[in-house]
């Protein structure tokens, strides 16, 4: 039964780490139409950032977290405007043949600076295990850490967007782009926002990966991005709350069934549970059903 | 009338173009290679050339004329791969002629990819969009996950299966085939350039008569109006199954000359995963969406780009990378469209100043 409950919690962990980064993919997604490949190496850029500022600068972790959120959110901006805004009106396809190249510059970029030796990356919790029901169970700090975080960042981001004027914009703009600009609301503005949302809250998950498993490569990011990704469409792109419950259950699933099933098979599971999922439910958990207009 | 028949006629002398162009480069590299003019590192790209163009070609049957983004084409090229290599490896043994055997395995790739295809095709065509790319996905990591976790062997007693380990077999003496992540080894090796080249030359005979057939016309009227297509009668799902699942054989056949090209075979994120497919889809869109000989040519020119690139090392990759991206601008971006025209006409009207100043 212990074990089942620090499965449970590694589980929650993890899926909390996936929900951050979902968190990125369904607002770009909700406001761009756009699947960011580069998404994932956003999340490796800010473990990068992260790990010289705190081991090669000696800055304080407060201090490192929030370097690399600023180097994430700039290069999450800049990303947005070279390579994404001028292929706004374009088909979707080149859009996202556009993402998947920004996805190899970041990676060849990273490996080119950093080489393709795995940095082993010291954790950014300071935190001591704590020992619960007579020492039987052990809690990791960055288990933590981890999972207040996720529920801090996705209550922060759903009073953000209902109660804000920034947050309304978004709505908007991710409704109707050509109605919200006669509205007078700022859609480039709002689009870099967003984007900007999206790579700190990158940089925080790279973080809060690394610390829990602590090597880092120019790759890092690829998989977890994936698995982000999944979770996003898992509870339905586009939604912020769907995007935390896709998250938790995509992690919850990949570590009970790495624990009892095979280890595996675990992403043959989870990803069958995908499928499962959008078979029943075309849209994900939460989505919006559309109707189609002749 | 006459217009229809000047269309066909249009229709056939770009095809026999596209066939001209794939037999002269198989001549011209022939030659070359006759003659000592070609690089070892060249020779060991020429059947990976075949086999990307032919994968190129099977993903946009799916992407160019079916309209269904598919990101899990690896996977079906792994199918044909592993099975037809096992094939092979039974009948390694065997006084079967060496021709037969790859013939056979051939058909066998074909229609095992092809067999999963349909099945996964069944479910997955009902959903849309981004919706599909992310469940052919799922579905491409699913096929690499189960293999690199497949043990098979075969005794006196028959094929024995497992997803545990090679104790799990219970085999009695035998062989085993499939170990499970370190794949296959050993599997003949049976292609080359020319048996590249037939392949990709029978499949573009496939496509191309396939994309001008009743079938193929019914197939674009779907992606183009799936309700007005609908509505005179045609039946969605059977045409959309159709494409997938003949795409899906052809990737099983690229899969086939893979396995064959090379003495060991792993399924690796690199070879299956979706980083592969994705590679597919940019010849795909690279190559123009819908156009069967700009897939040829792009998957050729964009396998032989990074290898060209080999002298500057570290930084091939980066430089792939900004490529892709600035192609993606100049050839969709409306404003650098508009840039490019701008260019252009500047360049016509100077053309035209300079003549009138010359009179």
């Amino acid at each position: 039964m212990m074990s089942f409950i620090s499965y449970l919690l590694n589980g929650l962990s993890l899926g909390s780490v996936y929900a951050i980064i979902a968190l990125g993919y369904t607002m770009v997604y909700g406001i761009a139409k756009m699947l960011n490949f580069a998404h994932g190496d956003i999340l490796m850029v800010g473990g990068y950032a992260a790990f010289i500022a705190l081991n090669s600068l000696g800055l304080p972790v407060p201090v490192s977290v929030l370097v690399s959120m600023v180097v994430c959110t700039l290069l999450g901006i800049t990303i947005e405007k070279v390579a994404y805004k001028p292929l706004r009106k374009a088909n979707s396809l080149s859009v996202l043949i556009t993402a998947i190249g920004v996805s190899y510059l970041l990676q060849n970029l990273a490996q080119l600076i950093f080489t393709a030796n795995p940095k082993s990356f010291s954790s950014f919790v300071g935190i001591e295990p704590i020992k619960l029901a007579g020492g039987q169970l052990t809690v990791s700090g960055e288990t933590v850490v981890t999972i207040f975080t996720c529920v801090i960042i996705v209550a922060g981001l759903v009073t953000f967007i209902n109660k804000t004027k920034a947050g309304q914009a978004m709505l908007a703009v991710s409704e109707d782009k050509g109605a919200a600009t006669l509205m007078g609301v700022d859609v480039n503005g709002t689009i870099s926002l967003t984007f900007a949302i999206g790579s700190a809250l990158a940089a925080i998950g790279g973080i809060l990966l690394c610390s829990a498993y602590p090597t880092l490569t120019p790759t890092t990011g690829a998989m977890p991005g994936i698995k982000a990704f999944v979770a996003a469409v898992l509870g339905g792109i586009g939604s912020i709350p769907g995007a935390f419950i896709g998250g938790i259950i995509l992690g919850v699933l990949e570590n009970l069934a790495k624990a009892y099933i095979s280890s595996k098979l675990s992403d043959a599971i989870v990803f069958s549970v995908l499928i499962i999922v959008l078979l029943v439910k075309p849209t994900g958990i939460l989505g919006k059903k559309i109707m189609e207009k002749v | 009338m006459d217009k229809v028949i000047a269309e066909k006629k249009k229709i056939t002398r770009s095809n026999l173009i596209t066939f001209a162009m794939v037999i002269i480069a198989y001549i011209v590299v022939e030659i070359m290679i006759n003659t000592g003019n070609v690089s070892s590192l060249f020779k060991g790209l020429l059947v990976p050339l075949c086999i990307y163009s032919i994968l190129a070609v099977s993903l946009n049957l799916v992407v160019g004329i079916s309209g269904e983004l598919s990101l899990g084409h690896a996977g079906f090229m792994c199918i044909g791969a592993f099975a037809s290599s096992t094939w092979s490896m039974i009948m390694k043994s065997t006084s079967m002629p060496e021709g037969l055997r790859f013939f056979i395995a051939i058909v066998i790739g074909a229609v095992t990819a092809a067999f999963f295809g349909f099945l996964i095709g069944i479910p997955v065509l009902r959903l849309k969009g981004d919706y599909l790319a992310i469940v052919t996905l799922a579905f491409g990591e699913i096929i690499k996950n189960l293999v690199n976790a497949l043990y098979f062997g075969i005794d006196a007693n028959g094929p024995h299966f497992s997803l545990e380990d090679s104790m799990h077999l219970n085999m009695d003496g035998g062989t085993i085939i499939i170990k499970g992540a370190q794949g296959i080894t050993g599997t003949p090796k049976n292609s080359n350039f020319t048996i590249g080249v037939v392949l990709l030359l029978i499949v573009l005979f496939i496509v191309l008569n396939l994309i001008n057939s009743r079938t193929g016309r019914a197939v674009m009227a779907i992606r183009d109006n799936r309700i007005a297509a609908e509505s005179v009668g045609l039946n969605a799902t059977k045409f959309k199954l159709l494409a997938f699942t003949i795409s899906a054989a052809i990737a099983g056949v690229g899969g086939v000359l893979y396995a064959h090209n090379l003495s060991s075979l792993q399924a690796l994120p690199k070879n299956f995963g979706y980083n592969q497919s994705i590679m597919i889809l940019v010849f795909v869109v690279m190559g123009g969406i819908g156009n069967i000989r700009g897939s040829v040519v792009a998957a050729v020119v964009l396998t032989v780009l990074p290898e060209l690139l080999r002298g500057l090392s570290d930084y091939r990759m980066l430089i792939y990378a900004v490529v892709l991206i600035l192609m993606m601008l100049c050839t969709s971006a409306p404003s650098w469209i508009q840039y490019r025209e701008r260019i252009m006409m500047s360049l016509g009207k100077n053309k035209k100043v300079n003549g009138k100043e010359s009179n």
